[in-house]
């Protein structure tokens, strides 16, 4: 099948968020959609996939023209979307999450629909126990599960947004190996959303660029047909960065500042979770210090920064913040004493639906029983401005674009913190966008808060830590000197190489 | 808002309106199929309710106690909290004051004072009770509805033993009721011809106005909507959730013993079984049918008390059961919030609520039940 998209409109109040897009999508082609956040990459695939609709344009497919109305409808018209956080249901096992969009007429047919899925695991060499509940699984197999569901439904087109986020390398071979499968072998489309140019360099035959709306641009991409040369992506990269944002970016390098004297002491800390049992962690935090936490996802970085945090229980060692014992404290305790925690989910853990943004920020603002409504209102417009929110004071948060979510999660952090705990503080933020968000963290440390933060971005974690801790199994190796590390041995480690 | 647009302003009127007239006609129904004419039942409510200020004054008495529930209960739901105790918060509260009638020796000259200290009493029994719903849901983690129907049981049971047992009469006594109260600690009335009690209605137009000044000037409101839209971001911006929803339950208690109070101090002059009378539950009908908005409350509470007030007549001048009113009741509660679920769905546009309207990035789950 062809997919043709043609003068395609959306607007969100004053935002032009699609513009005329006008691209054709050619059967067992693997495209690539880029742009930076709010560039309209998103609303784009969502318009694709029938989960809203365009003001204007039409699609067509194979020159004919589909109206369709809802996922389901799109599905039917051979259309599927795999969402960056995978819609699926927590309490079922995988079989029932199988059975349960595909199924049609009342009886559910088990013993066929288990045989199918095992064959399709079996195909793409995924590892999915039919009888796992999904909670016991990682975001990669569920991921698989949805690719599986979709394939089981006549998918014709798949959509992947940020399908690499929170997964591991492996995870990811996996993945763009039975991408490519489904390209070559089955003649499939394969759509990828993502900000992460190499992951596209890697996987895509051509790529579109978006930028505040507006198609910008079209690239073949030359992985189909030259062997990739670091040479060859480094110069692609810039081609593409220089698309997406209309001029190249520098590779940064961050100020380094006087460490100060130890804020935070975790003496042998052991903390445990259902899948995992760690090995005992003791770590030192200075003033100004930034550690980052390397790891795949699930390897037990985020139960250590959850219990430094006061919101996971600690099994034995102590935790010292500030001169003081917090090993039994609450969040809250360390909150007021000037340790925050940023959770990776952000509507879910740090920002309120239904609030708007001036009340989040009479939430962090002061300890005052009445709120001056005014002068918070002029303190948010102030953030707005300095984090370059795309959104206005009286939005509710969640009508905001992930992005910009982001950036007033930031924004919401006090100016003169002692400690931040961050998980991935730039999630699924484009390039330009995490290092402002840097910046801002950076201008904290050298006023003397230290940080410590996880990312699944390699060059992330060499660019702004001090020293790294890298986890793989609950097992913890330290990197004291991060500027002989490279982004290749960092790779190795944390693949369990220590 | 939308007023600028005729579409969506008459959508709006429309489902204001639609539910009403439904449900006045499905009760019309009933009474024709029972052989009556609704327009002699209406007659009946209006007279029962509103024929002269003594009838006034009955519906006054039943207004003070549910909207002093209801404003309770808006704070209760602000923080996300399904407070069904409040009617064993009110009956904790009538315990309390009922204690301080029969046992604090202060004589006539000193009413004023008495009424203070039983007034206080009842905040302080209603509270109590709401502090043990708080305590189960925020230490044990005890759903505050299963906490709540546990404990309006448990003070029913209470007051039972307490009317049956040490506050018996001395004569004939049975389960019926507690002697009446010392003269000096009954609340007065105003006069025989508007039988109410003046400082009450003060109290409730007070609490009204410094509630809703908390709830929207104030950091503890602000915390209260934080805590009731996800307490666990709430909880990571600095908010100390625990005291907050704590509070909550505490302020509705207060309000509800207070409530309480009422009844026993005024509407009945003894501690009886049961002398909370439904109010609370009633309460939480009110404030579901404003989906938590405070401003109508006392508006509502009062037409409430109209027609279950008025609806004593229907037996008396139509011999229909007093029940009647109840059904009508309940059908305008059971219309009013299924048409707001309907416009919720097909016309979110066209919501009072400014926030969720127009100009601004929707949501994906408001875009997929967006309609063309």
């Amino acid at each position: 099948m062809d997919i043709e998209l043609r003068n395609i409109h959306k607007r969100f109040g004053a935002i032009h968020a699609n513009n005329d897009i006008n691209v054709r999508f050619r059967h067992g082609r693997i495209v690539g959609i880029l742009g930076e956040n709010g560039a309209g990459k998103s609303t784009l695939m969502k318009i694709l996939s029938g989960f809203q609709p365009a003001d204007q344009g039409d699609i067509l497919i194979d020159d004919r023209r589909i109206d369709y109305k809802g996922p389901t409808a799109a599905i039917a018209n051979g259309i599927g979307m795999l969402q960056q956080d995978p819609l699926d249901v927590g309490a079922f096992t995988v079989l029932e999450n199988f059975i349960y969009g595909g199924a049609e007429g009342l009886t559910l047919k088990r013993a066929q629909a288990e045989a199918q899925l095992s064959d399709l695991t079996a195909r793409f060499g995924f590892e999915l126990d039919p009888h796992q509940p999904i909670d016991n699984l990682l975001i990669a197999q569920r991921q698989q599960l949805e690719i599986i569901r979709l394939l089981a439904l006549g998918v014709e087109t798949l959509i992947l947004d940020e399908p690499t986020t929170g997964i591991s390398a492996e995870q990811k071979d996996i993945l763009f190996d039975a991408l490519r499968r489904l390209a070559r072998d089955e003649g499939m489309i394969i759509l990828l959303v993502s900000h992460k140019l190499e992951d596209v360099i890697d996987l895509c035959d051509e790529v579109v660029v978006l930028r505040a709306g507006l198609m910008v641009g079209e690239m073949d991409m030359p992985a189909s047909d030259k062997d990739l040369t670091s040479a060859l992506i480094a110069d692609t990269k810039g081609q593409l960065v220089t698309m997406m944002f209309g001029e190249e970016l520098d590779a940064q390098s961050r100020p380094h500042y006087e460490i100060g004297a130890p804020v935070f002491i975790a003496d042998k800390l052991i903390v445990q979770d259902l899948r995992l049992d760690m090995q005992p962690i003791s770590l030192t935090v200075h003033a100004g210090e930034v550690i980052g936490l390397a790891g795949l996802g699930g390897s037990g970085q985020e139960l250590f920064m959850r219990a430094c945090a006061r919101i996971q229980r600690v099994n034995s060692g102590s935790l010292h913040f500030d001169g003081n014992n917090i090993t039994g404290a609450s969040y809250r305790q360390l909150f007021r004493r000037g340790c925050v925690f940023g959770a990776a989910g952000r509507l879910e853990e740090g920002l309120i639906a239904g609030l708007t943004l001036i009340e989040h920020t009479a939430l962090v603002a002061d300890d005052k029983l009445q709120i001056d409504w005014k002068s918070v209102a002029k303190r948010a417009d102030t953030r707005i401005d300095h984090y370059r929110i795309k959104g206005a004071a009286t939005d509710n948060i969640e009508q905001l674009s992930g992005g910009n979510q982001q950036r007033m999660l930031i924004g919401l952090l006090p100016d003169d913190p002692k400690m931040l705990i961050l998980e991935q503080p730039t999630r699924g933020l484009d390039v330009d966008s995490a290092r402002w968000i840097w910046t801002q963290l950076l201008e904290r440390c050298a006023r003397g808060a230290a940080i410590i933060f996880n990312s699944s971005d390699l060059e992330e974690l060499v660019t702004y830590s001090d020293r790294i801790l890298v986890f793989y199994a609950g097992r913890v190796h330290e990197l004291p000197d991060v500027s002989r590390t490279s982004i290749d041995e960092l790779g190795h480690l944390i693949g369990g190489e220590f | 808002m939308n007023i600028g647009n005729p579409r969506a302003l008459a959508i709006r009127i429309a489902f204001l309106l639609l539910p009403i007239a439904i449900s006045l006609a499905i009760g019309a129904a009933l009474v024709i199929a029972v052989g009556r004419d609704p327009l002699e039942v209406v007659d009946a409510l209006w007279k029962g309710a509103f024929k002269d200020s003594r009838k006034l004054g009955g519906v006054v008495n039943f207004w003070i106690p549910l909207t002093l529930v209801s404003i309770g209960l808006v704070v209760t739901f602000r923080a996300g909290l399904w407070n069904i105790g409040v009617e064993g918060q009110m009956m904790m509260g009538a315990l309390f004051a009922s204690w301080g009638a029969q046992y604090i020796p202060l004589d006539e000259s000193l009413a004023p004072l008495l009424h203070l200290i039983l007034i206080a009493l009842a905040a302080i029994g209603g509270m109590f009770w709401g502090a043990v719903v708080g305590a189960l849901k925020i230490r044990l983690g005890v759903n505050e509805i299963f906490g709540g129907v546990a404990l309006n049981a448990l003070v029913n049971v209470i007051s039972i033993y307490l009317i049956s047992g040490p506050w018996q009469p001395r004569i004939g006594g049975s389960a019926q009721g507690t002697e009446p109260f010392p003269t000096p600690a009954l609340l007065p009335e105003f006069s025989a011809r508007f039988p109410t009690n003046l400082f009450m209605i003060a109290l409730v137009i007070a609490a009204f106005l410094i509630v809703m000044v908390m709830l929207n000037a104030t950091r503890w409101g602000l915390n209260l909507k934080a805590v009731g839209a996800n307490m666990r971001s709430a909880l990571l911006l600095g908010v100390a959730t625990e005291r907050t929803s704590m509070s909550a339950f505490l302020v509705c208690g207060a309000l509800a013993g207070i409530a309480g109070s009422y009844r026993v101090l005024f509407t009945f002059d003894n501690l009886r079984p049961l002398a909370s009378g439904g109010i609370g539950f009633l309460g939480l009908l009110v404030v579901l049918l404003l989906s938590i908005r405070l401003l109508w409350v006392p508006l509502i509470a009062f037409a409430f008390a109209a027609i279950l007030t008025g609806s004593t007549r229907l037996q008396i001048a139509l011999q229909l059961d007093s029940s009647l009113a109840g059904v009508l009741q309940g059908l305008l509660v059971l219309f009013v919030i299924l048409f707001h679920g309907v416009q919720e769905v097909f016309f979110p546009q066209t919501m009072a609520d400014d926030e969720t309207a127009e100009d601004s990035v929707p949501s994906v789950s408001s875009v997929v039940k967006e309609k063309p």
